[in-house]
């Protein structure tokens, strides 16, 4: 076991990937001889060539259509996108080709495509760069989103979003890279499978069902209110295509009180379609009404006020004593 | 024109397929339109006035190798990739999915309805094929329109950089539905756009069959030199409805559309091999037979081939999430009481 940040456990097993899997082609702005403007493909270039870690023009919209004609041929393409935000500009290609090539094709192609981009608030960025919209790709159909919450998730799902014969939207939290860390096992062979969540932290109070880096942000709230005496669950979604109902409806059902927290907007946000997957399969054992802990129905703001649009600890222990208010 | 004996050309045998793949072409076309009209095929896009340019390409490529990124345009005349293209698309004209599943060994994408998202595909698709050490070409058709789109230009770009084995096959046929070149471009042609990528770009007689297969012919050979990618602006007139959906009274004047059907290329050309000697009646009505049967049973064929209710299920994913298969057992108890 060696402990590793995020970021260093994405390059690890974009590395071990690339070894393992000589289809397995890197592709993006700034991958190849910078190693990616947050060093997540740092120094493959020089271990693999210029063959396979591409350095490619300003482009979305062909990093994202090369990648379908890749997949024909027989390559793995990673692509990645700098920031989510900009996949704005290849957006017809993600949700209108990446998505159907094995459903046009009817079942001809597969479509082992891998897209890392990174995501999220908390670093100060320029506009469009911190993005929460994994509720409009989750809406696409054909597309797996998968979310890690920490290095070691991030490397076992890595390595199985690269083995799956679908297309994968694999989501980094900026905030992430570097101040999360986890011992991580030196096995090359380390896959987590997709579409399980994970129960992070048992508690019988109430749960937190977040993903990404509310993760982090929930386990903090629940220390806090740990010191009050509460008794909180999180449980780490992981993959929101596909959803792994089971262990939501488990955990909802036994704790009774939930509160969801994401970064994006609220309005039609995933926490919504938690949210109604909760009340599908566990109305009778709530014991209060769902809480959401969301970013507000704005644009993402400048940088001055991020800290009070993407969810705080302080929100998120608000949220959980709001739900804890409610009588039996 | 040629002969067998002239080595720069199509065969003398090549010539008659080519033709016979014209006069497919057209068959299938009218039939598919005339099928729609009465209500058994859905929207359909006719090939008239396109045939020379398919067939001229694809008689330039060789199939096992080279692939087709085809726009909704081009199936009628993709006979030299064999009659499962025709019998494919009937399918598709039928709306069952199994329309765009052209089997393994048919290097042909899909029908693409998004205008020019099949460009970065062949760009991708070259790539792959250059990098792996594969032999093989990939060429995209698109039209005047959609050379407007962003996709031509990232993925033309990216293409000359990294001296991919492509083709770009723009048909230019002088209309975007309603909208004429003039309110496209202010290029004096497409193929100037070429220079600004960095490759070249040929101007060919889009109704002329033999000149667009020299041109891919050409192009395809610096493709697999290694020598990067060639733009083709083919140029030619649509003879007709850009789809059944459209009324081009509307907007193309009457007179030059008359002008463009008294240079339609398939009779054109016939009164071409005609002339030397190529063909003859009798060779014209085993031409005509012998596609109408191909979509008779095409077309019977795909109005006959059965469809499981819940077959929209399949092929999303390799394997369905948790919820679609909830999805799915749901549709099929309701399809049982016969409430779906």
């Amino acid at each position: 076991m060696t402990m590793r940040t995020m970021v260093e456990a994405i390059n690890l097993t974009l590395a071990r990937e690339m070894a393992r899997d000589d289809r397995v082609i890197v592709f993006g702005e700034d991958v190849g001889l910078n190693g990616g403007v947050f060093r997540a493909t740092d120094g493959l270039i020089d271990r693999f060539g210029r063959d396979r870690v591409v350095d490619t023009p300003l482009a979305e919209a062909l990093i994202l259509g090369t990648a379908v004609g890749l997949a024909a041929a027989g390559m793995v393409p990673v692509p990645e996108i700098q920031f989510l935000g900009f996949s704005y500009q290849g957006f017809h290609q993600l949700a209108g080709q990446i998505a159907r090539l094995r459903y046009r094709s009817n079942g001809r192609f597969d479509a082992p495509i891998t897209i890392r981009a990174p995501f999220g608030g908390g670093v100060r960025t320029p506009e469009l760069h911190s993005e929460a919209i994994e509720g409009q790709l989750a809406n696409i159909p054909g597309l797996k989103v998968v979310m890690p919450s920490g290095a070691r998730n991030a490397a076992g799902l890595l390595a199985a979003a690269i083995r799956d014969p679908d297309p994968v939207l694999f989501l980094e939290p900026l905030r992430g890279y570097r101040s999360l860390r986890d011992d991580l096992p030196d096995d090359t062979e380390f896959v987590e499978p997709l579409g399980r969540a994970e129960v992070v932290r048992d508690g019988d109070d109430v749960v937190i069902v977040a993903w990404s880096y509310q993760v982090e942000v929930a386990r903090r709230a629940a220390e806090e209110l740990a010191e009050d005496g509460i008794s909180v669950a999180v449980l780490d979604l992981r993959s929101l295509v596909p959803l792994d109902i089971d262990s939501l409806a488990s955990i909802v059902s036994r704790c009774g009180r939930v509160v969801v927290a994401e970064e994006a907007p609220q309005t039609a946000g995933f926490g919504g379609e938690v949210v109604a997957t909760i009340v599908e399969h566990c109305f009778y054992d709530l014991e209060a009404p769902p809480q959401r802990v969301s970013g507000y129905d704005v644009p993402f703001p400048m940088a001055q006020l991020e800290d009070r649009y993407v969810p705080s600890v302080g929100r998120v222990v608000a949220g959980c004593r709001r739900v804890l208010e409610v009588a039996p | 024109m040629t002969s067998a004996a002239d080595q720069r050309g199509p065969s003398d045998d090549d010539l008659r397929g080519m033709l016979r793949t014209m006069i497919a072409a057209r068959i299938y076309s009218t039939r598919c339109f005339n099928l729609q009209r009465q209500g058994r095929l859905g929207t359909m896009a006719p090939v008239d006035g396109n045939e020379a340019v398919v067939v001229g390409t694809t008689y330039a490529l060789q199939p096992e190798h080279d692939w087709i990124f085809p726009q909704y345009r081009e199936q009628y005349a993709l006979g030299r990739y064999g009659d499962e293209v025709i019998r494919r698309h009937a399918l598709y004209l039928a709306g069952h999915p199994e329309g765009s599943n052209y089997p393994a060994g048919l290097n042909v994408f899909p029908c693409q309805i998004s205008l020019a998202a099949q460009v970065p595909h062949a760009v991708g698709m070259a790539w792959g094929l250059m990098r792996q050490g594969l032999p093989g070409v990939a060429v995209a058709f698109f039209g005047d329109g959609a050379s407007s789109e962003g996709d031509f230009y990232e993925a033309a770009n990216f293409a000359a950089v990294i001296k991919a084995p492509v083709v770009f096959m723009l048909v230019n046929n002088g209309w975007a539905i309603s909208t004429p070149t003039s309110m496209q471009t202010a290029a004096a042609t497409f193929a100037d756009k070429a220079a600004a990528f960095g490759m070249p770009g040929v101007r060919v007689d889009g109704r002329d069959p033999i000149a667009v297969w020299e041109v891919v012919t050409a192009a395809r050979a610096r493709a697999v030199a290694g020598e990067g990618p060639t733009l083709v602006e083919a140029v030619t007139h649509r003879l007709g409805h850009h789809t059944t959906a459209d009324d081009p009274t509307r907007y193309i004047p009457v007179e030059q559309l008359a002008a463009a059907r008294a240079a339609d290329p398939v009779p054109g050309f016939a009164a071409q091999l005609h002339s030397v000697g190529l063909w003859d009646d009798e060779l014209q009505a085993e031409a005509e037979a012998a596609a109408n049967a191909v979509i008779d049973d095409a077309v019977d064929q795909a109005l006959a081939r059965p469809l499981a209710p819940d077959a929209f299920f399949d092929h999303v994913f390799a394997q369905p999430t948790p919820r679609m298969t909830q999805q799915r057992a749901l549709l099929l108890e309701l399809e049982a009481e016969g409430r779906s």
